[in-house]
């Protein structure tokens, strides 16, 4: 079969002689290209027989087959004789296997009773809810594991985790806060210039900063990033069988791949946070110098008499919680993972889902809490 | 036909002056130690790396010297089966073996199916159409794999460590599979491989590539090798023994 060879177009044509009807094919017949129809070649003729015969033919593949397999089918239907007696043994021998191997599947039933659905949904939950719980478990023996002998702890794998979600995410998060802090003061600007306070800008985008969208836009960023990036790290992992190999011989890998990335990215998260508060307070600087005209120093003094030290430490608190969530949704879902392309995909959309979920819980618990305690 | 081939990764030369032909409708295959760069000559030769030097030529045109969109013509005439099966996973098996027919051929819908089924039915998965992937063994996902790289008729099939992974009988059961598509369609088989059995049972002539040689040490019909090569190195591999110093009486 040369694959640039200058070839004759397949063709077919019936010719009736007495009753029966003869077929003559020749040429090169490639599936890649037209072939002639069976249908058009027979026209209106109603033999009682016909005859296939291969004349000139120069080189065929599955397209002549796929012929026969039409002429064969219309002889059925018509009951009309097939004489293929004249084809070679190789090409009646695959006229043969076409015939058979058509109509032997059976459509595998995927269809689900409602009902069964809904049993399936809610041992799935409680599968899930057990999973959740043991994970969480293991994490806090590892922990304990780790404050008592804190020498066997990856720490090599911990400072290079701290490096890619710490170091890493600073151009990224630091460019959203200082954007957040930005938008914060032009709405706040105007409302507040209506009233003539517009000095309270600074109040404005210090408080929000400090207390809310700091961590908040801190995690949602961190779960994007390095969620997504520890779920398809032990995803593929849990593919690839490395998983097993730690099982098999006896390590924890909770301890050797869950735990560093758990202690780096909580301790990454608060450091992010602050960051992003102090870009995000330059931001409302360039909007209240810019476009209310408020000197920076009076920008930077009416902030401190809102912003006080247990702001600053309730948004430490709830980034240190949005940390722990993401590395947990992480590498949770990263070893839950189905060990395939799909299953580390879906792993991974699953641990971004997850961990923006259980921060915006989260951040509603602390709301509630923080207001109780008057802080 | 390979024609003074040289490739490596990098600036590390792994093949050099690798020269050889295979007839049309030959079961050839590529054998070796492990190292040896059998699977980085077949990435060469499917298109997937391109070499420092030389040609690889198909049915007497240049494959490594083609424009881009001739080269990809020319790939409509290959099949290959991957180490790994490299099936789709989000697809049926006969959703496998008809994304290429759609994307190559004006056939029906109706048609593809029906050539899927032949496919199938020609690697003894009939009846398996509906399945995904994750849901047969990994001797069926091969078989799978070798329907879906017959789905355009190729002229040629690659075969990229058929046997790894299998058991010997579904090994055994792969190569029958060889011999009997080559009997019926009369396609050229290329296969790199380690697997003596399969060497010995179905090769109708091999070379036989050496690391430190980075290049081909023998060349001819496995039996032909075992019995009448000297290279210890070729007999060490063959004989499926460690060549040990001689010791002194």
């Amino acid at each position: 079969m040369p694959a640039n060879a200058d070839l004759a177009q397949a063709h077919a044509s019936a010719r009736v002689q007495g009753d029966s009807l003869l077929v003559e094919l020749g040429g090169v017949w490639k599936i890649t290209i037209d072939r002639p129809s069976w249908i058009k070649i027979v026209g209106r003729a109603e033999p009682k027989r016909v005859k296939i015969v291969l004349v000139n033919l120069e080189n065929w593949d599955s397209s002549l087959l796929l012929f026969l397999f039409e002429a064969q089918k219309w002889c059925v239907a018509a009951k009309v004789t097939l004489d293929a007696s004249e084809l070679p043994p190789k090409l009646r021998d695959l006229l043969r296997q076409i015939v058979a191997a058509q109509g032997k599947d059976e459509p595998v039933d995927r269809s689900e009773n409602p009902i069964s659905l809904i049993g399936l949904a809610v041992f799935d939950v409680w599968a899930k809810v057990k999973q959740i719980s043991n994970f969480v478990g293991e994490c806090t023996l590892a922990s304990v594991r780790l404050a008592k002998n804190p020498v066997r702890f990856r720490w090599r794998d911990c400072l290079s985790e701290m490096q890619q979600c710490g170091a890493m995410a600073l151009p990224i998060v630091g460019l959203i806060g200082f954007l957040v802090g930005l938008t914060l003061a032009y709405t706040a600007a105007v409302l507040l210039r209506e009233f003539g306070a517009d000095i309270y800008v600074a109040n404005f985008v210090g408080l929000v900063m400090v207390r809310e969208m700091g961590p908040m836009m801190t995690g949602i960023i961190l779960a994007g990033r390095t969620g997504a990036a520890f779920a398809a790290t032990l995803g593929n992992m849990k593919a690839g069988e490395e998983i097993d190999a730690f099982e098999t011989f006896g390590i924890r890998s909770i301890d050797f791949l869950v735990l560093p990335r758990l202690v780096a990215v909580t301790l990454m998260t608060p450091l992010l946070a602050l960051y992003a508060n102090m870009l995000g307070i330059v931001g409302g600087l360039f909007v209240a110098a810019g476009l209310l005209a408020i000197p920076p120093t009076a920008y930077w003094v009416q902030m401190q008499t809102s912003v006080d030290m247990s702001d600053l430490i309730s948004g430490v608190i709830k980034s240190i919680t949005f940390g722990g969530i993401i590395g947990l949704s992480g590498c949770l879902r990263g070893l839950q993972s189905e060990r395939s392309a799909i299953g580390v995909g879906r792993s991974t959309t699953s641990a971004v889902v997850t961990a923006i979920l259980l921060l915006v819980v989260a951040d509603a618990i602390y709301a509630v809490i923080f207001n109780m305690l008057g802080i | 036909m390979v024609e003074n081939l040289e490739c490596g990764y990098d600036d590390r030369v792994l093949l050099q002056h690798v020269s050889f032909a295979v007839k049309p409708g030959e079961i050839f295959f590529v054998i070796g130690g492990s190292g040896c760069g059998k699977s980085t000559l077949l990435k060469h030769m499917i298109g997937l790396h391109r070499p420092t030097a030389g040609t690889i030529r198909y049915f007497g045109e240049s494959f490594t010297d083609a424009a881009l969109g001739r080269r990809r013509e020319m790939l409509r005439t290959f099949g290959v089966l991957y180490q790994n099966s490299a099936l789709w996973s989000s697809l049926t098996l006969r959703e496998n073996i008809t994304l290429p027919l759609e994307e190559y051929t004006p056939l029906t819908k109706h048609e593809r199916n029906e050539l899927a089924a032949l496919r199938l039915a020609q690697v003894n998965l009939s009846g398996y159409e509906d399945y995904y992937p994750s849901e047969i063994s990994g001797g069926m996902k091969k078989r799978a794999a070798l329907a879906r790289a017959l789905a355009l008729d190729p002229a040629i099939v690659f075969f990229d460590e058929p046997s790894a992974g299998l058991d010997p009988v579904t090994s055994r059961k792969l190569d029958d599979l060889v011999l009997e598509i080559r009997e019926t369609l009369g396609t050229t088989m290329v296969i790199v491989s380690h697997e003596l059995d399969s060497i010995f049972s179905i090769a109708d002539r091999v070379i036989m590539l050496e690391r430190e040689a980075k290049g081909i040490i023998a060349e001819g019909n496995p039996r032909e090798l075992l019995q009448s090569n000297q290279d210890p190195r070729v007999q060490e591999f063959l004989q499926r023994r460690a060549v040990l110093p001689a010791t002194e009486a």
